[in-house]
């Protein structure tokens, strides 16, 4: 049986908590895991085990954080991605909004496409993908 | 004084879970002046007991290929002092374990009895750093390291 959006924000809510030692409340679904959260890159690999473990799917290196993208030539030019890097973003990237950040695609604030609700859109994103399976 | 927080291997899972002792002993120098009148093993060294520990796990588990190195602390928890005399006993199991990272849980036991946890995450350098310089020696994995590991890898039913 699929799992509600609810059921999903509870969990990815849970793994967060667990990862970078958070109160519940501090979990809003516009939080920005490193700007806000304060997620350092280690923590970026401890939340996907932990996501992992919860919903028993895998995420493969490369799948929640795209590799590749920010030190190609083609995708980025001074510091700021192409129209090439933002494209290869969305396809890389389906889970994430990326309005924001085509106003100033600046490297320095990929970062904050991470948001809460990117990681939720994620999940449910692998859980689709994976016939539904809980 | 080298830098190793574990005596022995008492158990040895590759790739799944293995359990090392620490004996504390009032000729320790840490002791000395942690504290004078009271000596107790300093939390910091038994969190290092348990990452020298489940690093060597986690580096055996690919073969040495890495340099494991802690990365983060995720929990650590102890519950009652350790004093000189007392036998830790740190156990440690791998709870996750990919290309670029491993995951650790562990349980800290003092003369058998449970009184700590220590979580851990290590990263494997080689492969979030390429193109970094490092020391030639893989300084994780020294000689002694190995030495404590023999007896359990060279067929051997220790």
């Amino acid at each position: 049986m699929a799992m509600s959006e609810q059921e999903v924000l509870e969990k990815v809510s849970g793994a967060l908590v667990e990862a970078l030692d958070l109160d519940e409340e501090d979990v809003t679904r516009e939080a920005k895991l490193s700007a806000d959260l304060g997620a350092e890159s280690i923590d970026f690999l401890d939340i996907t085990f932990r996501l992992e473990q919860a919903f028993n799917i895998k995420i493969p290196q490369g799948d929640l954080v795209p590799e590749g993208v920010l030190n190609d030539p083609q995708y980025v030019q001074n510091g700021k991605l192409t129209d090439k890097g933002l494209a290869e973003l969305e396809v890389r990237m389906p889970h994430a909004d990326l309005t924001e950040f085509k106003q100033d695609p600046d490297v320095g604030k990929i970062m904050d496409l991470f948001t809460v609700d990117t990681i939720v859109k994620f999940v449910q994103g692998k859980l689709a993908g994976e016939g539904g399976a809980s | 004084m080298r830098w190793i927080w574990i005596d022995r291997f008492v158990a040895f899972e590759p790739g799944r879970r293995a359990a090392a002792i620490k004996n504390v002993s009032l000729a320790e120098e840490h002791l000395h002046d942690h504290w004078e009148a009271f000596p107790i093993m300093p939390a910091s060294l038994m969190i290092e007991g348990m990452a020298q520990t489940a690093g060597i796990l986690v580096g055996q588990a690919r073969d040495f290929k890495e340099k494991v190195i802690l990365a983060k602390i995720a929990r650590a928890q102890f519950d009652r002092d350790v004093v000189p005399g007392d036998q830790i006993t740190y156990q440690a199991d791998i709870a996750n374990i990919s290309e670029s990272a491993a995951a650790t849980t562990g349980t800290v036991l003092v003369n058998g009895e449970p009184i700590g946890r220590v979580d851990l995450m290590f990263s494997h350098i080689d492969q979030n750093l390429t193109g970094t310089e490092f020391p030639e020696e893989n300084f994780v994995f020294t000689g002694q390291f190995e030495r404590l590991l023999a007896p359990f890898l060279e067929g051997g039913d220790a």
